[in-house]
């Protein structure tokens, strides 16, 4: 990956306070970057719970939110690889920003997954964000029937679940790392209901 | 048969197998970690139930969130009642959502449409 960091040397202070204008001016209301296991998983869902409340959301927009938050972490607990080797870890680790502006919520991660697995996640993402909902209904029927829980319990459904309760497409980006990986960005937005 | 009560947590919901007062609930927020290791016993108990199931038997969902996973586990436990359904005819599933959560009204539609058991949606 190319090296965009910013370099913060002696000026630390400086760093602080830019970064946190950079987050204000972004409606950021999250950010973490570690490893995601089920007790964060909880704490940052139950958070946002709380914090949405004060925002005059509709309980559906809330509750949506909460739903996508959950899927996502559990998402990067379940299938982050390891940087160095491309091997599953677990509890993975990653970046989590939650955001909003006056239309949407937007939850992002991002997390490191084998270069294998590219090809396989961008063929699923394509098909769901070209379904039309009546179509992801159908879809998210014949899977939920057929899926079969993986070793490490998930169904399978994380993906399209996103798409069939938002209504949105799931942005997404892979960023190549090494030989063995790249740093996939996944981005879902749920519309504010009032 | 053997009681099965178990209280809620925070990412398990609450589940009462109860053939002597026949009361079926299940309730709260499913979000465990490993699906199974909560499920499993429930639907273990379901299968011996289906051996001599109590008649008729309403089977209660008042969940207020699940998710993926769980919701896998749901159609499991929802297609193992319309298994002993089919043989005994004595299963009814009640699924309830709260007035304004259209999710999960939605859920229990999808779950209505995929098994065959009389199966009503009530809002609370």
């Amino acid at each position: 990956m190319e090296k965009t960091t910013v370099n913060i040397g002696s000026n630390y202070m400086d760093f602080v306070c830019k970064f946190h204008q950079t987050i204000r001016s972004q409606n950021i209301i999250l950010v973490y970057e570690g490893e995601i296991n089920q007790s964060i998983t909880k704490a940052f869902s139950s958070m946002t719970e709380q914090n949405l409340e004060a925002e005059a959301d509709s309980s559906v927009t809330q509750k949506r939110v909460y739903h996508v938050m959950v899927e996502c972490l559990q998402n990067v607990s379940k299938h982050a690889d390891s940087e160095k080797t491309g091997e599953p870890i677990i509890p993975g680790r990653g970046i989590f920003i939650v955001s909003h502006n006056e239309s949407d919520y937007t939850v992002t991660t991002g997390n490191v997954i084998a270069n294998d697995k590219i090809e396989i996640i961008t063929a699923m993402l394509n098909k769901f964000n070209a379904l039309n909902p009546d179509e992801i209904k159908e879809e998210y029927k014949r899977m939920i029937k057929e899926s079969r829980l993986s070793e490490k319990a998930g169904a399978g459904l994380g993906f399209i679940d996103i798409v069939k309760k938002t209504g949105n497409k799931i942005e997404f980006h892979f960023e190549k790392i090494n030989d063995k990986t790249s740093f996939f960005v996944q981005k879902s937005s749920i519309n504010r209901e009032k | 048969m053997e009681l099965i009560n178990i209280a809620a947590t925070d990412e398990t919901p609450k589940v009462i197998l109860d053939t002597q007062n026949n009361v079926f609930e299940f309730s709260g927020k499913s979000l465990p970690e490993d699906v199974t290791t909560f499920y499993n016993p429930i639907l273990d108990w379901l299968e011996s139930f289906g051996l001599e199931p109590s008649n008729p038997s309403k089977f209660v969902f008042k969940m207020d969130y699940f998710n993926t996973a769980s919701s896998k586990l749901i159609l499991d436990i929802l297609m193992k009642l319309e298994e002993i359904h089919e043989e005994h005819s004595c299963i009814a599933v009640e699924w309830y959502f709260r007035e304004d959560d259209e999710d999960m009204e939605e859920a229990g539609e999808e779950y209505k449409d995929i098994v065959d058991i009389p199966f009503e949606i009530k809002s609370y």
